[in-house]
C-alpha cells in the first residue's frame, strides 16, 4: 500500500484543461520531486493534492483515508510556500504554534480572554510551547523565536515556515518552490538541510520545482511533468540516461540536449558520424522521420578524420569544462558539445572540426515525442557503406 | 530631505506651505478668537483678532449650561461607535469573501457595490424616513445608525486592500486548519489595521460632522447628535449670541481635533495608503 496515491487527475480552468490524468504513487518516506516547466500544472496538483482546490475527476488517497473531496483543514497534510506565507503579524514562535492551537485546543479554549480558564488548557499550551521548542532547536532557530517576520532573513523565513509545515507531524508533506527566494549559495545549501529533514521525519514528501538541477540532486524519484500530463516518473539518473519522451531529455540536463531530425536509412538504422543505432522494424514503419538526441557530454570533438563536419561558432570557458557551440556544415544545426579542458585545448571560434557520439549514447524519439527503442551497431560493413 | 539649512529653495516651499496652512486654518483661528470676544466686541466695525476683553470662560460657560453638551457629546461618541463596529463587522468578511472566496454572485455583488457607492444618502433619504416612520423607530439611535450599517465605501476600501493581501497566507491558514471565520479572526483582521484605521478616520470624521441625517429623523433633544445640537443652541439663542456658538462649536470639534493631532500619523499613513481624499 502506498502512502500517497493520485489516480487520474483532471482539472481544467476556463475550459483550459491544465491537468491531463495524473497518476502518481509515494512509496512510505519517498521524496518526489515533481519538476517541469513554468505553467505545467505541477502547482496546480500541488494545490489539489493540498485541498486548495478540488479535482474535476480523479482520486486522492493517503495511507487509507480518501482525501478527495475534503477540505484542506480536514486533511493531514503540511505544506511549505514559495513565499513562505507566514503570518505576517506573529512572531516565529508564535507562527509555529499556530497549526498545533487549532488542532490541539477546542474553540473554546482559544478564546482570547476565557480560553485560559477552560479545564486543560494550561496543559495543553504548555505542551504546545515544548514542542514549538523541540522543533525550532532542531531547526536551530531558537534564537529566532521572538522575531517577526519582518525582522528575518529570507533563509531564516524559510526555517520558520519549514517549522511551522513539520511540527505537526503530518501524513504528506508538501513544498513548493522553496528555495526559489533564496540567493544561490544559501540554495546549494538549503537543499542538503531539507533532504537531511526528510530524512529524519520520514514523511512521504511531494517537492515542486521549476529547476531540474534541484530536483535531479534531492529526490529520490523525479516526477517530470510536461503540458498538463506526468511523462515520467524514475530515479534521477534513470531520467537522465534513460528519458522515456522527447520532452524528458529536452528539460532535464544542462547544457541542453542535441537534437536532430533525420530520415531513418533503408537499412533501418540512424546515425551521427561514426555512431550509428539500429530501430525495431515495428518502429521504423511507423516513423521514417524520426529525432536523434544525444547529450553534450557524449558529443567528441577532433580537429580531423572521420566524423560530422562543423564549424566552431562560440565557445564557453566553465573552468571544469568547456562548452563548444558549433553548426554542422550539412543540415546546419547547432551542436553542443561538453568537453574537458584538455580536449577542448586549441579550439577557437570559426575553426573546422569533426563531431562523433557514443553509439550506445544515442536517443531516438519518434515524431510524437515516445523513445524508440534502439540498439546500437558496431557492424564495421554498414559503416562502409553509409560513408562509401 | 534631511537637510538642516535653509537654502532659498526650502525657504520658499515652507512659506508656500505655511501660507496655505494659515488660509486653511484662518476660519478656525478666527472662530477661536470669536469665542473669547463679548457680544458687543463682535459686533464693532473693525475685525480683530484678540478680544479687547477676555471672555472666554464666560462663553463656555454659557455654552455649557445652555445646551446639554454633555448628553450631545454622548450621543456623537455613542453614534459614531455604533456605526463604525457595525460597518466594520459587516464590511470586513463581506470584502474578504469577495475578494479571496470563488463564488457565483460575486460579479453581481461587485456590480452592486459599484451601484451602491455612486447612490447618495440623499436620494434614499425619503424612502428610508417613511420606513422609519411606519415602525415608529424615528428619535432613536436605531434611526441613527441604521442606514450607515452597511457602508459599500467601506466594503470596497477593504476590498482594495484584501486584494493586495498574498492568496498564500490564506492558503496556509486553511492548511492550518483554520476555518474560514478564524482566517478572518486570525489572518485578515490583525494585518489589516492600517485599512481599518483608515476607514474609522473617514466613517467617525463623517459621521460626527454629519447635520443631514440627524435633522431628518430626529426632533428630540434627547438624541441629537452634536452637529444638531449646534443648530437648536442657535435657534435658542436667536441665533445672535455669536460668542457662546463659537465656543459650543469649538467644544463640539474638539474631540476631533485632539483625535487627529494624536494619530496625525496615522491618519496621513491611512489617507495616503487608500489614495483618497476627504
Amino acid at each position: 500500500m502506498s502512502a500517497l496515491s493520485l489516480r487520474a487527475i483532471e482539472k481544467s480552468f476556463n475550459g483550459n484543461q491544465i491537468l491531463k490524468g495524473v497518476s502518481l504513487d509515494a512509496e512510505p518516506g519517498e521524496f518526489i520531486a515533481l519538476v517541469g516547466p513554468s505553467g505545467c500544472g505541477k502547482s496546480t496538483l500541488l494545490r489539489i493534492l493540498a485541498g486548495l482546490e478540488t479535482a474535476d475527476s480523479g482520486m486522492i488517497t493517503v495511507g487509507d483515508q480518501d482525501l478527495t473531496k475534503l477540505q484542506a483543514a480536514a486533511c493531514n497534510v503540511a505544506m511549505v510556500f514559495q513565499s513562505y506565507a507566514l503570518y505576517p503579524h506573529l512572531t516565529a514562535a508564535q507562527n509555529i504554534a499556530v497549526p498545533l492551537v487549532m488542532r490541539r485546543l477546542t474553540r473554546a479554549q482559544r478564546l482570547p480572554l476565557l480560553g485560559p480558564l477552560m479545564p486543560g488548557q494550561r496543559q495543553a499550551v504548555a505542551e504546545i510551547k515544548r514542542d514549538v521548542r523541540d522543533m525550532a532547536v532542531s531547526l536551530k532557530i531558537d534564537h529566532l523565536m521572538d522575531r517577526k517576520p519582518g525582522q528575518m532573513s529570507g533563509g531564516q523565513r524559510q526555517r520558520v515556515a519549514l517549522g511551522r509545515a513539520m511540527v505537526r507531524r503530518p501524513a504528506v508533506f508538501l513544498m513548493d518552490e522553496p528555495l526559489s527566494n533564496l540567493d544561490a549559495n544559501l540554495r546549494v545549501h538549503a537543499r542538503g538541510e531539507i533532504v537531511d529533514l526528510h530524512r529524519r521525519a520520514g514523511v512521504p514528501t511531494v517537492y515542486v520545482t521549476h529547476d531540474q538541477a534541484e530536483a535531479l540532486s534531492m529526490a529520490d524519484r523525479v516526477a517530470v511533468m510536461i503540458g498538463g500530463a506526468l511523462l515520467q516518473l524514475a530515479p534521477p539518473a534513470v531520467i537522465y540516461d534513460d528519458p522515456r519522451h522527447i520532452e524528458v531529455a529536452k528539460f532535464v540536463g544542462q547544457p541542453r540536449i542535441n537534437l536532430l531530425s533525420m530520415q531513418v536509412d533503408t537499412d533501418g538504422t540512424v546515425g551521427f558520424g561514426e555512431a550509428r543505432c539500429g530501430l525495431s522494424r515495428i518502429d521504423v514503419a511507423a516513423a521514417s522521420s524520426v529525432t536523434l538526441g544525444i547529450r553534450p557530454e557524449f558529443v567528441s570533438v577532433s580537429r580531423e578524420g572521420r566524423g560530422m563536419p562543423a564549424k566552431v561558432e562560440r565557445i564557453e570557458f566553465l573552468g571544469s569544462e568547456i562548452i563548444v557551440h558549433s553548426r554542422l556544415d550539412q543540415s546546419g544545426d547547432t551542436m553542443i558539445a561538453k568537453l574537458t579542458p584538455a580536449e577542448g585545448a586549441g579550439l577557437t571560434a570559426g575553426m573546422p572540426i569533426r563531431l562523433n557520439a557514443a553509439p550506445e549514447r544515442l536517443f531516438v524519439f519518434a515524431q510524437d515525442g515516445r523513445r524508440l527503442f534502439s540498439t546500437p551497431v558496431m557492424d564495421s560493413d554498414l559503416r562502409e557503406r553509409a560513408y562509401g | 530631505m534631511t537637510s538642516n539649512g535653509f537654502p532659498p529653495a526650502r525657504i520658499a516651499r515652507l512659506a508656500l506651505l505655511g501660507f496655505g496652512a494659515l488660509v486653511f486654518l484662518s476660519p478656525y483661528i478666527f472662530m477661536i478668537s470669536t469665542a473669547g470676544k463679548t457680544q458687543s466686541d463682535i459686533f464693532t466695525s473693525s475685525l480683530t483678532l484678540i478680544p479687547q476683553r477676555w471672555y472666554f470662560f464666560e462663553n463656555f460657560a454659557k455654552a455649557w449650561s445652555r445646551v446639554s453638551m454633555p448628553t450631545l457629546l454622548f450621543n456623537g461618541v455613542v453614534v459614531c461607535l455604533l456605526i463604525l463596529v457595525i460597518q466594520v463587522i459587516v464590511a470586513v468578511p463581506c470584502a474578504y469573501a469577495m475578494a479571496k472566496l470563488k463564488f457565483r454572485a460575486a460579479r453581481a455583488m461587485m456590480v452592486l457595490v459599484m451601484l451602491g457607492l455612486l447612490v447618495p444618502i440623499h436620494a434614499t433619504a425619503l424612502p428610508l424616513y417613511v420606513g422609519f416612520d411606519r415602525v415608529g423607530a424615528l428619535n432613536s439611535y436605531v434611526a441613527l445608525v441604521a442606514p450607515f450599517t452597511i457602508s459599500v465605501f467601506g466594503i470596497f476600501l477593504f476590498l482594495q486592500f484584501f486584494r493586495s493581501m498574498p492568496d498564500d497566507l490564506i492558503h496556509a491558514a486553511r492548511l492550518d486548519g483554520m476555518s474560514e471565520v478564524g482566517i478572518i479572526a486570525r489572518v485578515i483582521v490583525p494585518n489589516a489595521w492600517p485599512a481599518i484605521t483608515a476607514f474609522s478616520i473617514f466613517s467617525v470624521v463623517a459621521h460626527w460632522n454629519d447635520l443631514y441625517w440627524p435633522l431628518i429623523v430626529v426632533s428630540n433633544q434627547a438624541y441629537a447628535t452634536p452637529p444638531l445640537g449646534l443648530l437648536y443652541f442657535r435657534a435658542a439663542e436667536a441665533g445672535d449670541d455669536y460668542g457662546a456658538l463659537m465656543a459650543a462649536t469649538l467644544i463640539i470639534t474638539f474631540p476631533l481635533v485632539a483625535a487627529f493631532l494624536l494619530a496625525q500619523k496615522r491618519f496621513v499613513e491611512g489617507i495616503t495608503m487608500t489614495g483618497l481624499k476627504g
